[in-house]
């Protein structure tokens, strides 16, 4: 008896605060500050996603229906801001913290405290940077990008510039966490070369975040700087360079497309071997192509600059660089392939959304590769080729992985099953719908067609309503999504087992389901035969 | 929404376009493929268009193809068993060496385009184009060797399609012609007029925000940038009215600064520059003469005067 009552103090002591706000607000643990970084990025995309209905009602037909050219602009900036820095990238970063001290054998984040902090920056963050919208003089309309000397004739710029500094800090500080607790608080046994794929793009993602975000700072710092304090960096009547600053932002700008790409590599590396119930292909290979992308992303950025008029020996490096990703990127997509040759596959909701990035993400690739070719670039650039491109890589690529995650670790969180039946529905709705929206504006664009226009002549008109129709249910499709997921945490019956996919391999599925509060107290045994990837040595 | 009978001949109209390509220059309803366009440099994108998208098929087909025999042959439903390989060197070799060879082949061809792109030298004729919120301004340097004196215009959005773009106009978009093409926001005022067969230098720049000056039948965009000259060169060989807009956004008409190049004989060219020059020279003000331009913006100036001897000395900025 005195063991039990042992046990429930230990229970007590060690559980979840039930205070309300202590516990969501004041909290230093991994699994709940995980969970508001993954609400905080389902949030994100809904209101994103809003943007981009907007947007796609607007060119639902030629002439101008809804809104005007200046708040269509407002729309393509806030939905791209709101997509890369709310939704994308806080998803990666609360998937991160949940499954990563998990798939170590680590009992939390090395730095709770700064782990809560850099969470709560974020909401501040967006509310800065939505407020723009209801201000007189409207938001942000110069494009994601933000390029001189066009963003500087916003008012609402010094709100946006704060409010990317923020996210940067937030980043930044995610990213030191994560590299802390990886390279030190891996439980013994658990060598790098023994860590899940997951993490290894994980602790990656984290030195090109470290990199770059104060990069950003840095450029739009200048831009504030140039507006309200009279200096010229980007200015040519004042003996500065409009141009200086595309290549400052995307010395940031490719390095980030990576940081929105690589976790979702990782994601993918785990679900395939899982439900081929085979050990995935080629491990270091996987690694060394994810180390090699990373390093190849900082030296490409001049490829969104190709008609900005660069020196041709410019045009050539940066175009053979581009093209080199194509390598290790080929790597990665093979070895997913054999990763599932000669397995023993099954196909829930997971599985089928990796199997849908393999392919999707891997026809972003093609009209990535297409587009490094600096001639025909001539002709696809900052055209609807390009929108096409980056959805593909983007919405396929990293919201596929994403969502495959979220499935594939739901369980675990909630300790729950979701529908698998509302699961499938979802997939199938949003990779038929999605391949609708984004597959016709490949047309549109080699027709002709800029992106960033709020109207276009009639020639354009079939490809875009068939987008629209698209763009409408591949939107409604996520409200399935959000069902799936309230059902699954709240009203499923199902319980979870520890272990919650049959070919499961890895720490994380030796906790109980849903995991507790505090897990790995005391440092796991590692059996190398029970880790995702099998034997690495050969 | 006017008539499905038009719409569905445009269909297969296209249909045809994408096949025998070089036929469409403006875009045209349901083009599946790009323009080959109609000067001397613009198949180089349409051919390495064409060859990298064949080459992205048939590597798609094959990994795709590997995919789903996979998701057939290996399911778990079909009683496999999972195997307990993870690695096989030489597969890895394999497809880590064909892929850079095919790379190397794609990358030789792409550098032939470009260092023939980046030849604006020879030219007969320079034609300097400034960008500006949200209307284009051309000036003729010289033709033909001799310098052009005063002939320059502003090309803004034709009148009926700023009408019919206007928010809730209540016109018909698909009303907007000239014969029987749509022109809906691919119209302006005034074009620009230019000789065929001739090997023209665009030096362009901007007065106010960046802009990018894309002609599809051309087969190159190049940003205006203010502040910085950018040079680039075409040959137009066949006679014909070319549509482009403006490629960087600029703003809130970015979507409404379209480009219009209309290629005539060399004959007819001369004719056309003699009057707009006699134009320029009559004292009092024509819509020719180049007065300072109007849009707003203190950056105008400079970039402007900086142009002028940039344009006539250097191609690419330094």
């Amino acid at each position: 008896m005195a063991h039990a009552a042992t046990h429930d103090h230990h229970d007590e002591h060690h559980g979840a605060p039930s205070n309300f706000f202590t516990r969501w607000f004041m909290s230093t643990n991994h699994k709940d500050i995980g969970t508001l970084y993954l609400i905080f990025s389902l949030t994100a995309f809904f209101v994103g996603g809003s943007f981009a209905m907007v947007i796609r009602a607007e060119l639902f037909k030629p002439g101008m229906q809804l809104v005007q050219p200046y708040f269509f602009n407002e729309m393509t900036t806030m939905h791209a801001l709101v997509m890369i820095f709310g939704a994308i990238m806080p998803a990666f970063v609360g998937l991160g913290n949940w499954m990563i001290p998990l798939m170590i054998g680590a009992p939390d984040m090395a730095l709770p405290r700064m782990n809560n902090l850099s969470f709560w920056i974020l909401p501040f963050a967006f509310a800065l940077m939505l407020s723009t919208l209801f201000m007189h003089g409207g938001g942000p309309a110069g494009g994601w990008t933000m390029y001189p000397p066009l963003s500087l004739q916003s008012d609402s710029l010094a709100y946006v510039v704060f409010a990317i500094h923020l996210m940067g800090i937030s980043s930044i500080m995610g990213a030191i966490n994560i590299i802390a607790t990886i390279l030190n608080m891996r439980a013994p046994g658990m060598d790098l070369l023994k860590m899940p794929v997951f993490v290894w793009s994980w602790l990656i993602t984290a030195f090109l975040l470290i990199a770059v975000m104060p990069v950003l700072a840095g450029a739009v710092t200048m831009l504030l700087t140039d507006k309200y304090f009279g200096t010229s960096f980007f200015n040519a009547a004042g003996g500065g360079d409009p141009v200086l600053y595309q290549h400052v932002f995307w010395f940031f700008g490719h390095p980030e497309v990576y940081i929105m790409i690589l976790p979702a590599f990782g994601i993918i590396s785990e679900v395939i071997p899982t439900f081929s119930r085979k050990p995935i292909f080629g491990y270091k290979a996987m690694v060394f192509a994810i180390a090699s992308i990373a390093f190849l992303s900082f030296i490409v950025w001049a490829h969104h600059m190709f008609a900005v008029g660069l020196p041709l020996g410019a045009e050539i490096f940066f175009m053979y660089a581009t093209m080199l990703i194509a390598v290790p990127t080929g790597v990665k997509v093979f070895n997913w392939v054999s990763t599932m040759w000669g397995g023993s596959l099954t196909f829930e909701t997971p599985m089928l959304f990796a199997i849908a990035f393999v392919i999707l993400f891997t026809i972003g690739g093609f009209s990535g590769l297409m587009l490094a070719l600096v001639p025909a670039d001539f002709q696809y650039h900052d055209t609807y080729f390009v929108v096409a491109h980056f959805h593909y890589v983007l919405v396929t690529g990293a919201a596929f992985a994403i969502m495959s995650g979220t499935y594939y670790w739901l369980p675990k969180w909630c300790g729950h099953m979701y529908s698998e039946f509302w699961g499938k529905m979802h997939f199938w709705n949003s990779v038929v719908w999605v391949n609708v929206l984004f597959f016709p504006q490949h047309f549109l664009g080699l027709a002709g067609m800029p992106r960033r226009i709020p109207d276009y002549n009639v020639a354009f008109a079939n490809f875009n309503m068939i987008s629209s129709i698209g763009g409408f249910l591949f939107g409604a499709s996520q409200l399935i999504f959000l069902g799936v997921i309230i059902h699954a945490v709240f009203f499923s019956k199902k319980k979870a087992p520890d272990r919650v996919w049959e070919g499961a391999r890895g720490l994380e599925w030796t906790v109980p389901s849903p995991a507790p509060h505090h897990t790995f107290a005391l440092p796991p045994v590692i059996h190398d035969d029970e880790l995702a990837h099998g034997h690495v040595e050969d | 929404m006017t008539s499905g009978g038009i719409r569905i001949k445009a269909w297969a109209a296209a249909a045809c376009a994408l096949f025998s390509s070089a036929v469409w220059a403006n875009p045209q309803p349901g083009q599946l493929n790009m323009t080959r366009g109609v000067s001397e440099w613009s198949p180089e994108p349409y051919f390495l268009n064409n060859v990298a998208l064949g080459v992205c098929v048939v590597i798609g087909v094959l990994v795709f193809g590997a995919m789903f025999i996979a998701m057939f042959r290996f399911r778990k439903s079909r009683g496999a068993v999972a195997e307990k390989w993870s690695h096989n060197t030489m597969l890895e070799v394999v497809w880590t060496t064909i892929p850079v060879i095919i790379l190397i082949v794609l990358a030789w061809m792409a550098t032939g385009g470009l260092v023939s792109f980046a030849d604006t030298t020879g030219s007969q004729m320079t034609v300097k184009v400034t960008g500006y919120q949200w209307k284009w301004r051309y000036d003729y340097v010289d033709y033909q060797g001799k310098a052009i004196d005063k002939v320059g215009f502003m090309s803004k959005l034709d009148e009926q399609s700023n009408d019919t773009r206007q928010l809730r106009s209540g016109l018909d978009p698909h009303a907007v012609k000239v014969g029987d093409e749509n022109t809906y926001l691919l119209n302006v005022d005034k074009p620009l007029v230019v000789p065929v067969d001739t090997k023209i230098r665009f030096v362009i720049t901007a007065g106010d925000v960046i802009h990018s000056w894309w002609v599809p039948a051309l087969g190159w965009k190049i940003d205006a940038i203010p502040g910085i000259v950018n040079a680039a060169w075409t040959n137009i060989k066949v006679p014909g009215t070319y549509r482009g807009q403006c490629a960087e956004l600029c703003g809130q008409d970015h979507g409404f600064m379209p480009i219009v190049v209309k290629a005539v004989s060399k004959a007819e060219f001369a004719q056309w520059l003699a009057q707009q020059e006699a134009a320029g020279k009559a004292p009092p003000a024509t819509p020719a003469t180049p007065a300072s331009p109007a849009p707003a913006s203190t950056a105008a100036a400079p970039a402007t005067a900086q142009a002028a001897p940039v344009a006539t000395t250097s191609g690419k900025r330094g």
